[in-house]
């Protein structure tokens, strides 16, 4: 199994030897920095494309395929339109709330994305409760989205952002139940130590049931926490035009944009760490041989391959269901969503306490 | 109780539906996509031949055609695109008959409604699928259907 700390230990001993172990601590902090918005600005890219495609696909189209072979160049045009479009100032708008908002949003989910663990030694944020971390950044991104909606001084962003406070802030309840599930599962809130604790059997196969129940309940609170799918609510086209992000334009308009993407990928992330065993290979007990084999496959190619998947089935949620109205938005959450995730808490703890797991 | 039972049963008929949803747009996503990519698929491209491109008068191999200028179709016509020009003519029995000169249609005022086809009595004419009508000049889209030279079907 290939461990990237090797590689980050050798750079760190190599650095300190060469200047004040301050100075070279705060170099490396600049390179994950510049790694992190690199990657988070390629997998944004990969996810719209695939967006593109897999939604042409579930309705029978073809879906880009003008510019360049199979339409892989459309990214990078619709990336350069972007940046080049003109911000528009708005009359009678809040100046500085309005400009603020957008790198609330983005800041959150690049935060959230840095607690992934994407291959062995290769965590950036990992400390002992990692879980709550996650939840707490990820939630703050409704900041953002709220500032964006009244600073716009515009009905629909306000209509939008108060939609969507009320949406995020339902459904981070069920996507805690989940986690506290898993949490009790594995002992650890600890994102390397719950990947750890799945060498012998991914969660979802190692806790059967109240595992299954959890992915589930979390894929669908997820979906609606990145404001997507059937629960896209706070950007109603037909009723709110764009909701919260109306009054938006040019590359203000792009961070909400990616950040809607980069939040699908970091629940997909989140889901393949906790349930799909993150960068562990497919470990089956008892057959060394097919292990060993496994092992071969570095833990990033795990990583995302688990990840895509649980974006594909995101995907696959939003292009088949229809919107929610609001009022049934919130009932399915309390009501239903949340019923579940509390039910399949005591699951949970009644199989860790008779010790009815794998 | 009853309340209870409802719950439960709007649940798993909820999730019913919603797994109904999710396999047929899965099998959308397998099946062969329908979008036609259309100018470089001239060569193969397959239009309905229900489809109706532009009105024709059919001939045969002796250039005849079944029109015998009764002018039926350009009253059934909407929007005036249809005029039958004609010239009456003694036949050998002596009985004065209309023989089509030239008949004009206008592509450009045409709907497609097919009242035309409907109306007619002898089936001289008819939609075809062809759809590549682009010119530059609208004087162009006023087409004279009945080839030069071309004369009535004699019917027994």
């Amino acid at each position: 199994m290939f461990d990237f700390s090797v590689v980050s230990s050798w750079i760190h001993q190599f650095l300190t030897s060469v200047m004040p172990e301050g100075l070279a601590i705060f170099l490396e902090c600049l390179v994950v920095g510049v790694c992190i918005l690199a990657a988070y600005a390629v997998i944004a890219m990969i996810l719209i494309y695939m967006e593109r495609k897999i939604c042409a696909w579930f309705q029978c189209r073809i879906g880009p395929d003008r510019v360049g072979k199979f339409g892989l160049l459309q990214l990078f045009a619709d990336v350069i339109k972007m940046l080049i479009k003109e911000i528009v100032e708005l009359k009678n708008t809040d100046k500085f709330l309005h400009a603020l908002a957008p790198y609330i949003v983005i800041l959150s989910s690049i935060l959230a994305f840095a607690c992934l663990p994407i291959n062995k030694g290769m965590e950036i944020l990992d400390f002992n409760i990692g879980v709550v971390f996650l939840v707490a950044v990820s939630s703050l991104g409704v900041i953002g989205i709220l500032l964006a909606g009244w600073s716009s001084n515009s009905k629909y962003t306000m209509i939008g952002a108060m939609r969507s406070g009320a949406q995020i802030i339902s459904y981070e309840l069920s996507i805690g139940m989940c986690l506290l599930a898993v949490a009790i599962f594995t002992g650890t809130l600890q994102f390397s130590e719950i990947v750890a604790f799945q060498a012998d059997g991914w969660l979802i196969f190692k806790g059967h049931i109240p595992a299954v129940i959890a992915f589930i309940v979390y894929l669908i609170a997820g979906n609606a926490e990145t404001n997507r799918g059937p629960f896209d609510m706070p950007e109603a086209e037909s009723e709110l035009t764009a909701g919260y992000h109306t009054e938006y334009s040019g590359m203000h308009f792009g961070f909400f944009y990616l950040s809607e993407y980069l939040n699908m990928f970091i629940i997909a992330g989140v889901a393949a760490t906790i349930f799909l065993g993150g960068w562990m290979p497919l470990h089956i007990p008892g057959l060394e041989g097919f292990n060993a084999i496994m092992d071969y496959i570095p833990g990033f190619v795990w990583f995302f391959g688990k990840a895509f998947f649980v974006v594909f089935l995101l995907m696959w949620m939003r292009w088949t269901f229809v919107r929610l109205r609001i009022d049934q938005l919130l009932k399915f959450e309390w009501k239903i969503l949340l019923p579940i995730g509390l039910f399949n808490l005591v699951l949970m703890i009644l199989v860790v306490v008779f010790k009815l797991h794998f | 109780m009853n309340n209870f039972c409802k719950y439960f049963d709007s649940f798993f008929r909820g999730l019913k539906t919603l797994l109904v949803g999710l396999k047929t747009t899965i099998k959308v996503f397998f099946r062969k996509k329908i979008t036609e990519k259309y100018p470089e698929n001239r060569a193969t491209l397959k239009i309905s031949d229900r489809f109706r491109g532009t009105l024709t008068m059919p001939h045969d191999e002796n250039n005849q055609h079944n029109c015998v200028a009764c002018g039926l179709c350009q009253i059934a016509c909407p929007n005036g695109t249809i005029t039958v020009h004609f010239e009456t003519v003694e036949n050998e029995e002596g009985k004065k008959i209309k023989v089509l000169t030239n008949y004009e249609y206008d592509l450009g005022t045409c709907v497609f409604c097919q009242l035309c086809v409907n109306a007619c009595p002898h089936n001289a004419i008819t939609f075809e699928n062809s759809f590549e009508h682009a010119v530059f000049n609208r004087q162009k889209l006023v087409k004279k259907l009945n080839r030069d030279g071309s004369t009535v079907v004699n019917k027994k």
